[in-house]
């Protein structure tokens, strides 16, 4: 609205200096009274791509949900600078430059499944057929096709939150940000929708930032992993992850060494110089 | 499955039902037939009315009423019919006090909800309107409606009753819809924070259907509040015409005619069942917006 820099510097896609998805600059978060002040995050920043896919990973309480919550600008930093794709974090909420997918679903219960799915679409003005066209396509994406008029009760938990996702994408995002929203799933549901969760980023190219308490998960998703330290949160580590892009990964990726050493080089940072008591895959 | 235990339950429902009617029926008549004629008083306190024909009337006594002839005088209709046109009168008084109470309340709820400082400063203020005994505010509300006067418009004794009516039905819904309107849970605010919705579309799209399961109980509350309302205030006030006013007309005949008082007061209780009934009807309508959303 007010012409500032951030529509100087690049036109879309055909930047010199491509713009990351998120720039997070010096950013400190901190709760409470200034009395009793609760540090949550001291000192983070991070950049993320475009089409990158990062995890956030970390004990709790670290604060990497918080994190997330001040680049969906559902809270603000106290110190520091959050950019989405070049704007403030505000200008990019308000255009609906991000999709945003939440532990629990969710989903609105007295809408259907395909009026939950809708209800970006529909809030912000889109005509009832680009909104059905668009609503069947993100159906047959996450595979609920035929479920579009069933209520949420209606469905299993890994059904909800693949409407959730669906949900999330309704508005074409070019970033995804995801807490923990696998984390009520059982194994097998939840193994299953991050092999969605890898297509389905494959086919869009989104940026994606994925809160996650589980190390397997972050290494079978991500590009980079980044490993966070217990209150204050800060950023201890940030893990490279190189089994390939995301349209190369799949299931199979699982039983391969490669995803173990990764796993472990996670674990390792994750808990520090000292060598982890636990061998093998922590399987959550 | 669901339908099944449906079906099953169907008659039992209704047995219940009509043992309910019938309960108090058996009672009555029992007390009335072993009790003494004199009534039960301990130390001097009665504790139990005199079951004389006069002080309670044979069941069938007023059901027979019902069905004679409204008063001696020639040409006069079956008691029935003039008590359910009363009924509808004040029904339809009932009915425009129970919508402007639920407008005035929605509107508060709103006003409180968007406003953090609008909840301070009314909140106190409609809980103690509440204290106010009907009594007092009637005639003040007939003398102030009296001097309302913009072109044709003219203010009605109805119109006083409808507002009395709207006085006692605003509260529920008032609170009701406050609590409502809060119920989201957060992530849902979040949510459609993140699709940058401002107050009113987050207020229709989510708050107004979350308040769904809050506000049906206030409307119930408010449909018999605004019914005794009507039925109250057509008294203090004096309007002819409605149930309020004959049950007031009657109780005054009740030495020569046992039966006539109780006829309103069937005519009362239909009226209550007419109110909670629509509001019923309306719970029905917004059956979708009371599902649960079931957890993973």
């Amino acid at each position: 609205m007010n012409g500032r820099t951030d529509s100087l510097t690049t036109p879309e896609g055909g930047g010199a200096v491509p713009v990351p998805a998120v720039h997070v600059a010096g950013v400190h978060r901190v709760f409470g009274s200034p009395r009793s002040p609760v540090q949550a995050l001291r000192d983070v920043s991070l950049s993320i791509a475009e089409g990158e896919f990062v995890s956030l990973i970390g004990p709790s309480g670290c604060g990497k949900s918080t994190l997330m919550r001040l680049v969906a600008d559902l809270d603000s930093p106290t110190t520091g600078s959050i950019s989405v794709f070049g704007k403030s974090t505000r200008q990019a909420r308000l255009d609906q430059d991000y999709g945003i997918a939440f532990q629990q679903a969710g989903l609105l219960p007295w809408r259907t499944v395909r009026g939950n799915i809708e209800l970006p679409l529909q809030t912000h003005g889109a005509a009832p057929a680009a909104r059905r066209a668009r609503t069947d396509d993100l159906l047959d994406m996450v595979g609920l096709s035929e479920f579009g008029g069933h209520y949420p009760d209606q469905l299993s938990g890994g059904m909800q939150q693949r409407v959730a996702i669906a949900r999330s994408l309704a508005e074409s995002p070019k970033l995804l940000l995801m807490d923990e929203p696998f984390g009520a799933l059982d194994e097998m549901t939840r193994e299953r929708m991050q092999n969605e969760l890898i297509r389905i980023c494959a086919e869009t190219g989104c940026a994606v930032v994925f809160v996650t308490h589980s190390i397997p998960e972050a290494v079978f998703l991500s590009d980079r992993v980044v490993v966070m330290s217990p209150r204050p949160g800060e950023i201890r580590e940030i893990v490279d992850i190189t089994l390939g892009t995301a349209g190369a990964r799949g299931a199979g990726l699982r039983e391969e060494t490669s995803f173990y050493d990764a796993i472990r080089s996670v674990r390792e940072a994750l808990h520090g110089s000292e060598p982890a008591a636990v061998r093998g895959a922590e399987t959550r | 499955m669901k339908t099944e235990s449906r079906r099953r339950r169907r008659p039992s429902a209704v047995a219940w039902g009509i043992g309910g009617v019938l309960l108090p029926v058996l009672l009555w008549e029992a007390y009335k037939a072993v009790g003494p004629a004199s009534g039960v008083s301990v130390g001097g306190v009665p504790l139990l009315p005199r079951t004389t024909d006069l002080a309670m009337p044979h069941v069938w006594t007023m059901l027979e009423r019902l069905l004679a002839p409204e008063s001696s005088a020639s040409g006069a209709g079956p008691m029935w019919l003039a008590v359910l046109q009363a009924a509808g009168f004040t029904l339809g008084i009932a009915g425009a006090g129970w919508l402007l109470g639920v407008a005035v309340g929605l509107g508060l709820a709103m006003l409180m909800q968007r406003f953090r400082s609008a909840n301070s400063a009314l909140l106190p203020w409609i809980i103690l309107s509440q204290t106010v005994p009907l009594i007092a505010i009637a005639p003040l509300v007939r003398r102030w409606g009296s001097q309302l006067e913009f072109g044709p418009f003219i203010w009605e004794n109805w119109m006083s009753v409808a507002v009395i009516s709207a006085y006692l039905a605003f509260f529920p819904v008032a609170i009701g819809a406050l609590r409502g309107f809060g119920a989201p849970e957060k992530a849902h605010e979040d949510l459609m924070r993140t699709y940058a919705l401002g107050w009113w579309q987050t207020f229709l799209r989510l708050r107004l259907p979350a308040s769904v399961p809050y506000l049906l109980p206030a409307l119930r509350l408010a449909a018999a509040n605004a019914v005794i309302g009507a039925v109250v205030a057509e008294v203090s006030i004096g309007l002819r015409g409605g149930i309020g006013r004959m049950i007031v007309e009657f109780a005054a005949a009740a030495g020569g005619d046992p039966g006539k008082p109780w006829a309103p007061i069937f005519g009362a209780v239909l009226l209550g069942l007419a109110a909670v009934g629509f509001v019923a009807l309306i719970g029905a309508l917004l059956r979708r917006y009371r599902r649960g959303e079931q957890a993973a």
